[in-house]
């Protein structure tokens, strides 16, 4: 299912699979409006990350994204991909480089499956040969498959489909870096799960630099590598890992936003393998079997489901790990909240 | 240049004939076109406003009410109104089944998309508030229809002038075209001048009936089409976009 | 030209002897042997020259419309004055169009006024639907095209007028249905197209045959051209019906 191209040093289109991204106090300013939409905002992406820009609505972040590609003009600030400016660039050029993923997908309706995606290729002037093998690619690569899709029709298809595809095409010329905005956003919640996965598992594969903006601060947990979380008029509030952000949130707005249960959603971010498990020391194991995998907040769940009783951690082959109880899991986070100096919220979860 | 200004002073003279003192004034004639028109006009507005609604609002039998303005647009109005003397002699009445005949599909197809083409959104919420279907035609669907019904009144409105005017070429003696086909006695500047009549009157019909499109367009959606750029009282008619 | 109704029958003499055949004496309402000795005399000329007027009307019309199209598409200024004078234009009937351009010089009486009247009767109708058509291109499709990489030009002609195709093919439809009913009052003017037959079944006395023959050629000239309109949008846009 890897696609080797995309693997290779430089990429298949020439660019280099993933560039690295700066924003240096980048600000919009539209007429007539008194406060700036997006205000001094600097950031740094490694390359081969995905950032996730997260913030209530009026926050900026899609103002922001879209600043990055030039379909808005920055009124003052330089954004550097790959370390060159792309004020200095010709936008249509430099788009042809940046993979464009939007909510509401804007697949051409006139045009097949496989004309869609080799949109770009056919800008850049790629050889049909080329831009066919490479379409073929990047449908298995997003689960479709090539022979039954290539020829079909956007109307055709369901709104997962139609997603998958949109990705596809953003990432046919191989660009370094990736805009997504709210590209989940529109599909339902089972669906939309499972193609969060599936995007984690191709880029682990492809590793670009990625900008994805949500407002769903759980998406942006999940999906981001780090996560800015933008305040109204675009300030930067906190740009953090998610561990970091759920443990030592910058201020009361980062908190809240973060939400009350940020102990719980920590625990999510760990597995059981990660956790040094009680030893049952020769007694006999006894409870509920839990996989080694799961995270510790489902561990938590079924302890509690279970009326507070330990279970039975089994790794893949069904022998004994260990044992988990609510004592071993609320020690997990006190460690880290007393590791904390904030008292935002602090551990009993009361918001600010 | 010169038939300009003479066509312009045959208006002044109201028509006059010196060859023949007996004949009918501009004025009179003008005056003939407006109520054979405003007959013509009034019937095909009875007939197709109705029935294009109605079907619109039920939203079926799309494709007779869709094409029935594409025959009637392709019907040339000479021959129809040239086959209606043939066989029944060309007096008022025929002059007018003619008319009704040519402008009535207008009226109904432009009715029909109007109606068909609200919201079905708006509709499923006025049927779920209660409305009766009645009640959501009138209230909901005729005032969001509006430019389309008027779209089809206009252009009717403007084809019926046009084709009294004709009438006169298939054998009917009375109206503007009556100058404008007696070449012979009135010469290039009087048929110029009567032309000049019949396009001002087909203007001033049209001027008229888009004041009371805009008078009776609700506000909130002369806001709405403003604010989104369109064209909020059409000052020309627009044809219905018939679809595929 | 005057034609005013006769009164009581008058048998046709249709300038020549007068006629052998009882049905055409007798001015029923449809003679096949008429039809048949005046096709290649009468008829089929008539229909040849229409055609060609339509077909010149409509198409020059389309090419103004499409520059004028394209220019309000970035315009929006340019819109409203458009539609003014394209509108009044439509708006004065034919046969008073056709009389107020034959005193301007290069024009006169003859199939070129016929053609500047037929055209501006199509520019209303052309202009309204190809700027139509390109304003409801989703504003997403846009936004992909434009995020992609494309110039204004590319997204122009790749995307946008692909999918305004429908609504312009519709106006083309439209105008062209209504370019072939007019053109019969254009003979009133010049001597050519269906008219000349209908006018001249008029003129002494209707002759039924012959008005219902040319009449009924228009007809069929105009569906028969909306048919094949429609065969050609759904030769060009076969995602419209990929369901």
């Amino acid at each position: 299912m890897p696609a080797p191209d995309t693997a290779r040093p430089e990429g298949s289109s020439g660019f280099a699979p993933a560039a690295p991204l700066e924003l240096q106090r980048v600000t919009k300013r539209y007429p007539g409006q008194a406060a700036p939409a997006i205000s001094e905002l600097s950031l740094e992406v490694p390359a081969g990350e995905v950032c996730v820009l997260v913030g209530p609505s009026g926050s900026g972040k899609t103002t922001a994204m879209r600043l990055i590609n030039r379909m808005i003009e920055p009124t003052s600030g330089d954004i550097l991909l790959g370390g060159r400016s792309v004020l200095e660039r010709r936008p249509d050029e430099l788009r042809r480089e940046i993979g464009y993923v939007i909510q509401q997908i804007g697949l051409f309706p006139h045009q097949t499956i496989g004309e869609n995606i080799a949109t770009v290729p056919h800008l850049l002037g790629w050889d049909k040969a080329r831009i066919a093998h490479r379409r073929d690619e990047l449908l298995e690569l997003v689960g479709l498959d090539p022979e039954e899709m290539r020829d079909r029709y956007p109307a055709q298809l369901s709104g997962g489909q139609r997603q998958r595809v949109g990705v596809a095409r953003a990432l046919a010329a191989d660009p370094p870096l990736m805009l997504m905005d709210e590209p989940f956003g529109a599909i339902d919640p089972i669906n939309r799960e499972r193609l969060q996965d599936e995007f984690l598992r191709l880029q682990a594969t492809v590793r670009k630099t990625v900008v994805f903006v949500t407002h769903d601060i759980d998406e942006a947990i999940k999906m981001g590598d780090r996560i800015a979380i933008l305040r109204e008029g675009g300030v930067l509030a906190q740009y953090a890992p998610p561990a970091e952000l759920l443990s030592r949130p910058a201020d009361d707005f980062v908190a809240q936003f973060v939400g009350a249960d940020r102990g719980l959603k920590r625990l999510a971010l760990t597995t059981l393998a990660d956790v040094e498990l009680i030893q049952p020391n020769g007694l006999a194991p006894s409870g509920r079997r839990v996989p080694l995998r799961s995270t510790v907040r489902d561990a938590l769940s079924m302890i509690l489901t279970a009326g507070g009783k330990p279970l039975t951690v089994v790794d893949d082959e069904d022998r004994v790990a260990g044992l988990v109880t609510l004592e071993l899991v609320g020690g997990l986070l006190g460690t880290e909240a007393d590791r904390g100096s904030d008292g935002a919220g602090g551990s009993d979860g009361g918001p600010a | 240049m010169h038939t300009l200004l003479d066509a312009l002073r045959f208006i002044g003279h109201n028509g006059a004939l010196p060859s023949d003192p007996a004949a009918p004034t501009l004025l009179h004639l003008t005056l003939q076109m407006l109520w054979i028109s405003g007959v013509g006009i009034a019937i095909s507005l009875a007939v197709g406003l109705p029935i294009g609604a109605w079907l619109g609002h039920l939203r079926r039998f799309s494709f007779v009410a869709i094409n029935t303005s594409n025959i009637g647009r392709a019907l040339p109005s000479l021959a129809v109104l040239a086959i209606g003397d043939a066989i029944l002699g060309l007096g008022l009445t025929v002059t007018e089944v003619a008319l009704v005949i040519l402008a009535a599909p207008i009226v109904l197809t432009n009715a029909y998309v109007g109606i068909a083409d609200v919201d079905p959104e708006i509709v499923d919420a006025a049927r779920g508030m209660g409305m009766s279907g009645w009640r959501i035609l009138w209230r909901v669907e005729v005032p969001l229809a509006l430019p389309l019904l008027f779209a089809g009144i206009r252009t009717a409105a403007v084809y019926v002038v046009a084709t009294a005017t004709i009438a006169s070429l298939a054998g009917y003696n009375g109206g503007l075209g009556y100058i404008i086909s007696d070449e012979q006695s009135y010469h290039l500047s009087g048929v110029l001048g009567a032309a000049i009549c019949v396009a001002a009157l087909a203007l001033v019909v049209d001027g008229a009936l888009a004041l009371v499109q805009r008078a009776l367009t609700p506000r909130g959606l002369r806001l709405e089409r403003d604010l989104r750029g369109e064209d909020v009282d059409a000052l020309v008619p627009v044809t219905a976009i018939s679809p595929s | 030209m005057s034609v005013l109704a006769p009164a009581g029958v008058v048998i046709p003499t249709f300038g020549g002897a007068p006629s052998s055949y009882a049905c055409e004496r007798a001015n029923r309402l449809f003679c096949p042997d008429w039809v048949s000795k005046n096709w290649s005399s009468v008829l089929w000329p008539a229909l040849r020259q229409h055609v060609l007027l339509c077909v010149v009307a409509v198409a020059i019309g389309f090419v103004i419309s499409f520059a004028l199209a394209l220019l309000a598409y970035r315009r929006r200024a340019v819109e409203r004055p458009v539609i003014l004078i394209s509108g009044i234009l439509y708006t004065i009937p034919s046969l008073a169009l056709f009389e107020i351009l034959v005193p301007f010089k290069p024009l006169g009486l003859s199939d070129r006024t016929a053609e500047v009247a037929l055209v501006s009767y199509t520019l209303l109708i052309l202009f309204r639907n190809i700027v139509t058509g390109l304003r409801e291109v989703p504003d997403e499709v846009r936004e992909a095209a434009r995020g992609m990489g494309m110039t204004d030009r590319q997204c122009l002609w790749r995307v946008e007028l692909p999918l305004a195709l429908p609504s312009i093919i519709a106006g083309v439809r439209i105008a062209t249905v209504t370019v072939v009913a007019l053109a019969t009052v254009a003979s009133y003017i010049c001597d050519q197209g269906l008219g000349v037959p209908i006018l001249a079944a008029i003129q002494d006395g209707v002759f039924k045959t012959e008005l219902i023959a040319a009449g009924g050629l228009a007809v069929a000239l105009a569906l028969c051209a909306d048919g094949l309109l429609v065969l050609l949008q759904r030769a060009l846009t076969p995602w419209a019906r990929a369901r």
